[in-house]
This record gives structure tokens, C-alpha cells and sequence, in this order.
């Protein structure tokens, strides 16, 4: 299965991963915040992941590490 | 077909480049210096001359790109890094060295310096990152802020009657004869990151292969100093910033275009 890895405590909650997805599978988990005081995005559907890696590609912090496997 | 569980059958499709520290990026949420960040960093490392760069931080906010890019770096008084990178450049033409400035840093207090720099015809690339606005400094306006955008200093929006319109840095440096490479691109979706990074590695190639003067101007994005959300300035710099500041190579090899 292919793998989106968070890197939690860098994100910032800016959500611009959420929008681009084009399978609409990352959402922020909104139960949780880190310790920058954001709620981390998570993917939700990791078996919808296509591994296309455009979340990571527009992820100004460099948090997201795609894996296809 | 492949278990998939199998580690060993695994692939890294994208990870941080290894041409950024550890150190966490302290630019504010959704804002796009950190993606021109990486875009620079994956470059230098792509080109394999990560070893040999050597950066010249502005004043703004991205003052601290020294404790981000895995290279050696420099930070410069405000506007001033190309005069900064023209002194190293001169004396270690081997190294890669460039700069990395805000329109409040290039397009203000800097003009002279960026001008020069490429009327020299100076062998280094500069990455000019234009947001529409002093970011650090509390969302001022800047020579770059649109007409009727609000800031802090413009709360009615830009008047044009007393303060003019946005200067084109791009246009105006494709005027000097001893440019070489001037264009201008943007990091609002993933399609133009792509292009803005293959400007960005023409740009250091340029340098890498003696040819003189880049400089890349991207379009960012400023979602606190602009009052909206990441993603609805990302739809600004589409709908509102690109139709002003129009997309494109300004220059090429020294020849307008």
C-alpha cells in the first residue's frame, strides 16, 4: 500500500495538502492539536492513496515523505 | 504482483531534501517562502553543487534562510545581499552563490544594489520572492502591493493618486543590457512550482556555466499579511497578482524576449 508519512510536529495546519489532493483523502484531525498549537493533518484513506506526492510537493514545511509500495 | 508489505519492494516517491537543515522553517503557516526554500534546496542538491553554495539571506522574513539551507550562507544589511554575493562571487568563482530576497528587500531599500548587480553583469543568481507586502515587519505596504490591496499602512487599499502603481521588477530588469536570464514565475499550485522550479534551476545553471546574471521573481503568497486564508491566497496570486505581474521569461542568454 502506498504511505503518506506526517511529520506532525512541523505541520502548521495551513491545509493547503488538504486541497490539492486530488483524491481528497487528508483532512486535519481536529481531536488533536501538536505542540506548535495546530491540528495535524492525517490522512484518512490511506488505501485511496495514489502516492502522486502533489500534498508533499505543495507542503511548504517539508513534512510529508511519500512512500509507493 | 509485489507483497505490499514488503519493505524491500518500497519506494520514496518524495521526501525532504537533504539540502534543507533540521531546523524547523519559522515562516507562518501556508506561507510559500517554504516552498521556494526546498525548490532552491532540491536544486542544489539535483545539480550536485549543495557543497560549494553559498547563500546570502535578506532582512524579512526570510532573514533566517541561513538556518534552513544546508549550505554555507551570509546575511546580509537590507537590500544589499547582491553586493554581498558580488564581493564572494569575485573572490571564489568556483563557489555557487546566490541570493535570496523580498520585494520589501529587492524592489525597496535594495534597488540600487539589484539594479547594479545586474548592469555589472555579476555571474551569480538571485531568487526574488515578490508577496505584495513587508511581511516581518507587520503586513506594510510595499512598492509591489497592488493598487487597492489593504495593509497595514494602506487600510483603504493602494491609492494609485499618491502612491503610484506596482513596480515590475522583471520587466525593468530585462532592460539591462548585461542581464542574462530574467523570469518570472509562480508558487501558487503544483503545476507552476514545477516551472518555478525548472527557472530556478536555469537560473543556477546559468551560473554554474559561467553565463552571468539570473534572477527568477516568484509570485508568493503572504496569507497572514494578506488577511486570508493559505488557500484563498493561493487563489489570489492566480486571479488577482499573475493578471498584473504577468508570468513569463523576460529574458534569455541576454536577448529580450
Amino acid at each position: 500500500m502506498n504511505k503518506v508519512i506526517f511529520d506532525e510536529a512541523g505541520c502548521k495546519g495551513c491545509v493547503l495538502c488538504v486541497d490539492v489532493c486530488p483524491k481528497k483523502i487528508l483532512a486535519p484531525d481536529k481531536s488533536r492539536v501538536n505542540a506548535k498549537g495546530y491540528n495535524p493533518v492525517v490522512c484518512n484513506n490511506m488505501a485511496d492513496c495514489t502516492a502522486c506526492a502533489i500534498c508533499a510537493k505543495i507542503c511548504p514545511d517539508s513534512i510529508i515523505t511519500v512512500e509507493r509500495g | 504482483m509485489p507483497n505490499p508489505n514488503n519493505e524491500a519492494t518500497r519506494r520514496v516517491v518524495y521526501e525532504k531534501s537533504r539540502g534543507l537543515t533540521d531546523t524547523p522553517l519559522t515562516y507562518c503557516p501556508g506561507c510559500t517562502h517554504g516552498t521556494i526554500n526546498k525548490l532552491i534546496a532540491e536544486t542544489l542538491v539535483e545539480l550536485d553543487v549543495l557543497e560549494k553554495s553559498i547563500a546570502i539571506a535578506p532582512v524579512g522574513c526570510s532573514v533566517l534562510a541561513y538556518e534552513f539551507f544546508n549550505c554555507d550562507a551570509i546575511q546580509a544589511a537590507h537590500g544589499r545581499a547582491p553586493a554581498v554575493a558580488t564581493g564572494i562571487k569575485r573572490a571564489e568563482p568556483s563557489k555557487v552563490v546566490f541570493t535570496y530576497q523580498g520585494d520589501g528587500d529587492l524592489a525597496s531599500i535594495g534597488t540600487a544594489e539589484i539594479i547594479h548587480a545586474a548592469h555589472r553583469g555579476e555571474n551569480i543568481t538571485v531568487i526574488f520572492v515578490n508577496n505584495a507586502i513587508y511581511g516581518m515587519t507587520g503586513g506594510q505596504m510595499a512598492p509591489t502591493t497592488l493598487v487597492d490591496q489593504k495593509t497595514s499602512t494602506s487600510p483603504f487599499g493602494r491609492a494609485e493618486a499618491t502612491t503610484g502603481k506596482p513596480i515590475l521588477v522583471s520587466e525593468m530588469m530585462a532592460t539591462i543590457p548585461s542581464a542574462t536570464y530574467i523570469e518570472r514565475v509562480s508558487a501558487h499550485d503544483v503545476p507552476h512550482i514545477t516551472k518555478t522550479k525548472r527557472a530556478i534551476k536555469k537560473a543556477f545553471e546559468n551560473q554554474i556555466n559561467g553565463k552571468g546574471f539570473s534572477m527568477v521573481e516568484v509570485l508568493a503568497g503572504c496569507p497572514v499579511g494578506w488577511n486570508l486564508s493559505p488557500v484563498d491566497s493561493m487563489k489570489f496570486i492566480a486571479e488577482t497578482m499573475i493578471p498584473y505581474f504577468p508570468l513569463g521569461v523576460y529574458k534569455d542568454e541576454g536577448v529580450a524576449v
